[in-house]
């Protein structure tokens, strides 16, 4: 059987909206970096220098890191060698093997839960920009059609107006934002919000934060205090400690995952944006270099665009091109 | 993790073979254009850029002389310094003005990239110069962005024109300039929503508020974070709205940057501004030939020398320098230094501004820039006698316990310390006999010589 009939065959079982959803999303990703590697296999018949070099620019033009793509050209310079290909058309089934290797994990994407009855705490991190507010709210509003209890918390009390868009947020989704005035310490806005989420027992607490750059040390401390003070207050929490990444950022997203990992004990990505760029490969260089999982990814701007990351179904939908083409050559094989 | 080396210490690796010959072949300039390509890369430099960039600064390489004192790779790394220089804009663009005030500029770009809080900056920065700004809230869409907008221009006292967000974004900026005509505001600073580059249509909104505002300023504000994709959100902006500058947010994080230059490239439009904090003053000029270091991971030299030329006795510059060239280096010098750096501001700041540092820092977690430790640092020289601040030699075991037990420290660290010591000044003798008897002079010969240390993965004392 062939990979791709596997991979599809291991994504039949599930709901074919949410492959959908995914196969729209992510039509950009798909177009800029699939069908440039086809078209390269098409264009250049001979594997030699220039068309490695091609394919390592495709693979950097998708922001997958630069270490992550010279392993990956190693290797198939290797299995090349050893398999002694000489057609470019020949290696594409290696190299797509390669790539889906890549991007696929055996990581579990589900949301980690407190056990039923107790509160899940949710805290979310990132540079400035990346979208944790918009994240909450809509994850609140999952929750919320989940049939659970939120509540919210206004950690961000730096950036003027943050407050006010969550409890629009807020209102929006029909949750509770436990804030307080702005400029006041994150660190006691979320001591209030454990409190009172141990007092009303709610099932799920999201916990905003400003938006910090990882290299400021003082900013960081104060990460560090917040995620002191939830796990003081309440011993197995924060349950997830998600770090929202903006699916545009560049080989920085490394640097972002390293520090906020370090000082917030980040357990998995939020990728944002998805929708929009013609990116998405960094995923591949933080899996490769730091192992995190990505748990989340925004899909568009409505209140419904917030996937759990499947990786199976990231890789049908990002190589949803290559796959149909395999399936027609084996029906015209067959017939 | 992502260790990268910095591009001077990788090009000396590819020249070290070079030694005896006296111009630099093709095939060198190859294998080290390859190591400026991987540089650019890192640096998120858009690929297509950088194919063209490498071919232009090839051409310039090849044949070159090998001077004594310099290496090819400084020669290089010259080149492609003053080239990316030259490709981000060579001098500062300054900010349009119309001929009838009120100049109107408008800002535009991707959600998230910080469009709200650069048009405060900026509005602050022209109240800076006598100038009064109106801000207009344009953004409808982003809960709350208004109210961010209001709570910025009440912190600078500037006037911000809203209309709720249930008018049309077209409306608002209509009013918002008649608002500045009748109010005789010279500059009219106009955020919108942040949007895709693809979604029509909000670009078409945007397109409409353009040809009613006719805007002298089209500022494009860019994450410097940005990856790869930069290129396409600049182009596709720039197509459809005619961009005038660029606006580099989050300047202050520790990326490189190289989304500057792709930016550049595609749009033809210079950079005016980068936002280089959270603090709503932390707007400044562009410098091309600042960014052009940093995206090779050379560090913003320039800048940490502007610090250093504001915060440093120049004569006591001079002579430290003097000192470490020859080697004269003692541990009275080394306390003076260590305040001298303070002075400078936070060290984690300062760190990163350092060749190479930035890296080093996250790589090396026995090197933790800690403020207190350096007052640990301090304690255990103040702790030595004056003989033995002159002359560390003198400092045996019997004397390493005492400046412990006065520094409140351990022998481990005391010894640490020492040995540290020793190998910084043993680095700098090796490099003063490199830099020769005619090596540059002053703050440059400072420069070229912490470069030099740096280069061969020196560890701080502190």
């Amino acid at each position: 059987m062939s990979f791709f009939k596997k991979l599809k065959e291991s994504i039949a079982s599930k709901a074919e909206a949410v492959t959908n959803v995914f196969k729209e999303g992510l039509t950009k990703t798909r177009t800029a970096f699939v069908e440039a590697v086809e078209e390269l296999i098409t264009r250049r018949k001979k594997i030699d220098e220039d068309f490695y070099e091609e394919l390592e620019e495709i693979l950097i033009g998708a922001d997958v890191g630069v270490n992550t793509v010279m392993t990956l050209i190693d290797d198939l310079r290797a299995e090349v060698k050893k398999r002694k290909i000489e057609d470019a058309a020949e290696l594409q089934p290696v190299l797509s093997e390669k790539l889906v290797e890549l991007l696929k994990g055996d990581d579990h994407a589900e949301l980690t839960m407190a056990p039923p009855g107790e509160t899940t705490v949710i805290l979310f991190v990132g540079v400035n920009g990346v979208g944790k507010t918009t994240t909450i709210g809509k994850l609140a509003h999952r929750f919320k059609s989940e049939g659970k209890s939120v509540l919210l918390a206004a950690g961000d009390t730096f950036r003027a107006g943050a407050i006010e868009q969550l409890e629009v947020w807020g209102q929006r989704v029909g949750v509770e934002v436990i804030r307080q005035a702005s400029g006041s310490d994150p660190a006691a806005v979320m001591f209030d919000a454990v409190q009172a989420a141990k007092q009303r027992n709610v099932d799920v607490l999201l916990c905003d934060t400003a938006g910090r750059l990882q290299n400021k040390t003082n900013l960081m401390e104060e990460l560090n205090k917040i995620f002191r003070v939830i796990k003081r207050e309440m011993p197995n929490a924060p349950h997830e400690v998600l770090m929202v990444l903006d699916a545009t950022t560049g080989q920085n997203a490394l640097s972002q995952a390293r520090l906020f990992g370090e000082k917030s004990g980040v357990t998995g990505l939020v990728l944002t944006k998805l929708d929009g760029t013609a990116k998405g490969g960094i995923v591949v260089a933080i899996r490769n270099e730091l192992n995190l999982p990505v748990k989340l990814v925004g899909l568009g701007e409505g209140m419904n665009d917030l996937q759990t990351f499947d990786s199976v179904q990231f890789v049908h939908a990002l190589f949803a091109g290559l796959i149909k083409r395999e399936e027609e050559e084996q029906e015209s094989a067959q017939g | 993790m992502a260790a990268f080396e910095s591009l001077s210490s990788r090009l000396q690796n590819v020249f070290s073979k070079l030694k005896g010959k006296g111009k630099v072949s093709e095939a060198d300039v190859t294998e080290a254009m390859r190591e400026v390509r991987l540089a650019l890369l890192e640096a998120d430099v858009n690929f297509k850029v950088v194919k063209d960039f490498i071919a232009k600064v090839k051409e310039q390489a090849i044949g070159l002389e090998v001077s004594k004192s310099f290496t090819p790779g400084m020669v290089i790394i010259d080149i492609v310094n003053k080239e990316l220089t030259e490709l981000m804009g060579g001098t500062q663009a300054k900010l349009a003005k119309a001929n009838k005030p009120p100049t109107v500029i408008m800002m535009v770009g991707l959600q998230g990239a910080g469009k709200t809080t650069t048009s405060g900056k900026l509005a602050r920065l022209l109240k800076k110069g006598n100038h009064k700004p109106l801000l207009v809230a344009g953004d409808i869409y982003r809960p709350a962005a208004i109210k961010q907008l209001q709570v910025l221009g009440g912190s600078i006292d500037i006037p911000v024109f809203s209309m709720g967000d249930q008018v049309s974004p077209v409306e608002i900026a209509k009013n918002g300039l008649q608002h500045a005509k009748d109010n005789g505001h010279d500059y009219v600073i106009i955020d919108t929503a942040g949007r895709l580059h693809i979604d029509e249509a909000l670009m078409e909104e945007l397109k409409q508020i353009h040809a009613n505002v006719k805007p002298d300023e089209v500022l494009l504000v860019v994450d410097a974070m940005t990856g790869q994709d930069a290129v396409n959100v600049a182009q596709s902006f720039h197509e459809q709205l005619q961009l005038t500058g660029v606006v580099l947010s989050k300047l202050d994080g520790d990326t490189r940057g190289g989304a500057a230059l792709s930016v550049k490239a595609v749009t033809g439009q210079p950079i005016k501004f980068a936002a280089m904090g959270e603090k709503i003053d932390a707007l400044e000029p562009f410098h091309p030939e600042r960014m052009a270091s940093r995206i090779l991971g050379m560090g913003d030299m320039l800048s940490l020398i502007e610090k250093a030329q504001a915060g440093i006795d120049a004569e006591k510059a001079a002579e430290m320098e003097r000192k470490m060239r020859t080697a004269e280096f003692t541990f009275d010098d080394f306390l003076e230094q260590m305040e001298q750096v303070r002075k400078l501001g936070p060290l984690d700041q300062l760190m990163d501004m350092l060749p190479g540092m930035g890296k080093m820092k996250s790589g090396m977690k026995d090197m933790k820039v800690d403020e207190r430790q350096l007052g640990r640092v301090e304690a255990i020289v103040r702790s030595m006698t004056k003989a033995e601040k002159q002359n560390p030699e003198l400092l045996n075991h019997s004397r390493r316990k005492r400046v412990a037990a006065g520094s409140g420290t351990t022998i481990v660290e005391v010894n640490r310390l020492i040995k540290q010591f020793d190998d910084m000044k043993k680095m700098m003798k090796q490099f003063s006999s490199m830099m020769g008897p005619k090596g540059p002079k002053g703050l440059k010969g400072g420069k070229k010589g912490l470069k030099g240390m740096l280069g061969k993965n020196m560890k701080f004392p502190f």
